[in-house]
């Protein structure tokens, strides 16, 4: 690129500009603040992804959270194959990358009756993959010891989905809120008439999602988190006695829990007791202790 | 061969040059110029309630973004995805600049991402590169209605046109392509109206969308059509695709009164300083690559010296 002062014809006087060279000039200088402020946006804009300290919880089969933000082109692809609607882009305001998708399990989790992880199919840049390409690696605790189980094709000649990696782990955060340590049980709708959530009834549809006002649930000790999660041996109902020597029970996650989030969406606690956390991974001594 | 190298360096900033020595046929024909006045008049008469090609183009730009709409909300699935990248009845298409910005954030190429770029490669070579941005972008049309704002404003006198240097864009490209290696992250889709837009319309609305407003108020107020003149990469890109694209829109010196009626509608004015009197070195050239294939200056002209053209077909037919 030649500058643009060369670009005027030849200069009357010499150290006086033409109006063509004085004009080029200025475009040339105005140029330097735009330069300035689109970068600046820019920044601005990469500033709160760079800075999120809260991981949300991405699609199945997402890469590490800087890996995936670095390929996620933003197209929505899985978020159009989704049956269940789980997975939401991100907008400016919220830090976590402009048109990137995240499941917010509380209002739709991860049901997983799509059977096979549709959206992993869908990414045309691999940022949602069934396997990593061998060169990046998978933190401790993030592998899956077994491929998970899918209570709703336990009796397929192949019962199990293609992850090799957990997207999180449910981990109880208010025990004091949880009804079966509270040693209650449940009767009526989860979340309300307004709840627009879904999920799959094995017993009544094997093949899609139902809405989850639709049914009712009848509980003696609430057991909701152990009896509607989609993954085999992932999550169970524990009993021990409290200070008072009443007989209680606890929900307790399993090695085998993949952070789809049906628990969390499904707890009749306000704010849910159990809750996903995001890129979690797997510690044998705390579920030990 | 120089006329590559030449639409290339004016693509990335320089001013056109003016042509050392015009051949002897140019010369014969602008000798032989005579201008017929009431004619003259009767043809600009015409030309200005012809607006052919900006319909078309408008009808095509509408249907593709209501084909990526109408796919996802009744469930089509023609062609899925946004702008960035898509299926379309199954073949994985990505947005060029797209698919650079997450090659380089992510420093790794995944296979469907190779397949979906040079199918969209080879597409927008065959179609004329810039094509993508009059024909395709959300955002040039959003821009093109709010420019008419800019325009009625500017005849009022109340605002003029701040004209930044050309050469920027590449320095823009050059930046956000290095933000990305450098970040790990494609920051230059936070701000892109392109996707934003593609996706607003696909997905519903956000607060991204704030950006582009701003940006149209940016392009009223002050600089006309600044983001796609000065900034956006993708054009750059799609422009670069363009350099080999045998379909361009064609300047005929013969018929042209150089009035500069195409220069004063026309996104890329630089590319058609080659209509000025005593800048057309040979008798037909194509405009080059950083012309959009909008058609605007096709639709301006009186007199049919600017038409589109397929390379190499228009010989045969």
């Amino acid at each position: 690129m030649s500058g643009p002062a060369a670009e005027g014809p030849v200069r009357p006087k010499p150290g006086v500009l033409t109006e063509k060279a004085r004009r080029a000039r200025r475009k040339f200088l105005r140029s330097i603040p735009l330069l300035a402020g689109v970068m600046g946006v820019s920044l601005l804009g990469y500033l709160p992804v760079s800075q999120a300290r809260k991981l949300r919880l991405r699609p199945p089969g997402a890469l590490d959270e800087a890996d995936f933000l670095a390929s996620c082109i933003k197209c929505g692809q899985c978020l159009q194959v989704c049956p269940v609607n789980a997975i939401r882009l991100g907008d400016l305001d919220e830090g976590y990358g402009v048109g990137v998708p995240f499941i917010d399990a509380r209002e739709q989790a991860c049901d997983y009756s799509c059977d096979v992880a549709q959206c992993i199919l869908a990414c045309p840049t691999g940022a949602l993959t069934y396997t990593k390409p061998s060169f990046l690696p998978v933190r401790e605790g993030a592998a899956l010891s077994m491929p998970p189980l899918l209570k709703a094709k336990e009796d397929d000649p192949e019962p199990t989905l293609n992850l090799k990696e957990r997207l999180g782990l449910a981990k109880l955060t208010r025990p004091e809120a949880c009804l079966a340590v509270q040693g209650k049980g449940f009767s009526g709708l989860v979340r309300g008439e307004a709840f627009r959530g879904r999920v799959r009834y094995i017993d009544i549809d094997r093949g899609k999602s139902l809405p989850v006002r639709d049914h009712p649930y009848q509980q003696e000790i609430c057991n909701l988190c152990v009896s509607e999660c989609p993954i085999g041996n992932a999550i169970k109902l524990e009993a021990f006695t409290d200070a008072n020597g009443q007989r209680r029970f606890k929900p307790v996650v399993l090695e085998q829990c993949i952070g789809c989030g049906v628990c969390e969406m499904l707890c009749p606690a306000e704010p849910a007791a159990i809750e996903i956390e995001a890129r979690a991974v797997w510690d044998a001594r705390e579920a030990g202790a | 061969m120089s006329r590559f190298i030449e639409g290339i360096r004016c693509m990335l900033g320089a001013e056109p040059k003016k042509p050392a020595a015009l051949s002897e046929e140019v010369r014969q024909i602008m000798a032989a110029k005579r201008g017929d006045k009431a004619h003259i008049e009767q043809l600009h008469e015409q030309s200005r309630h012809n607006h052919t090609w900006r319909n078309r183009r408008w009808i095509t730009l509408i249907l593709v973004n209501l084909l990526f709409v109408l796919s996802f909300w009744l469930d089509i699935q023609l062609l899925e995805g946004a702008l960035t990248a898509s299926r379309f009845m199954g073949f994985h298409l990505i947005d060029l600049n797209s698919a650079l910005q997450v090659m380089l954030a992510h420093k790794h190429i995944i296979v469907n991402l190779v397949i979906g770029t040079v199918t969209v490669f080879l597409l927008w070579v065959m179609l004329g590169g810039r094509t993508f941005c009059s024909w395709v972008c959300p955002y040039h049309l959003v821009s093109e209605l709010v420019e008419k704002i800019h325009l009625a404003l500017a005849r009022r006198k109340l605002v003029t046109d701040h004209e930044f240097h050309r050469g920027i864009r590449a320095v823009f490209w050059v930046l956000f392509a290095g933000l990305s290696f450098i970040t790990g992250y494609t920051v230059f889709e936070t701000l892109s109206p392109t996707g934003i837009l593609s996706r607003a319309l696909i997905y519903g609305p956000g607060l991204a969308l704030g950006w582009v407003f701003l940006l149209l108020l940016f392009e009223v107020f002050w600089s006309r059509r600044a983001w796609c003149r000065y900034i956006c990469p993708i054009g750059l890109t799609y422009g670069v695709v363009g350099t080999l694209s045998p379909l361009q829109v064609n300047y005929d010196v013969g018929p042209c009164l150089h009035e500069g009626d195409c220069r004063k509608v026309c996104l890329v004015p630089h590319v058609l300083e080659v209509t000025i009197k005593g800048r057309a070195a040979v008798t037909q050239a194509g405009l080059g690559p950083d012309c959009t294939r909008c058609g605007l200056c096709v639709d301006a002209c009186p007199t049919g010296a600017l038409q589109f053209e397929v390379k190499g077909l228009s010989k045969l037919v």
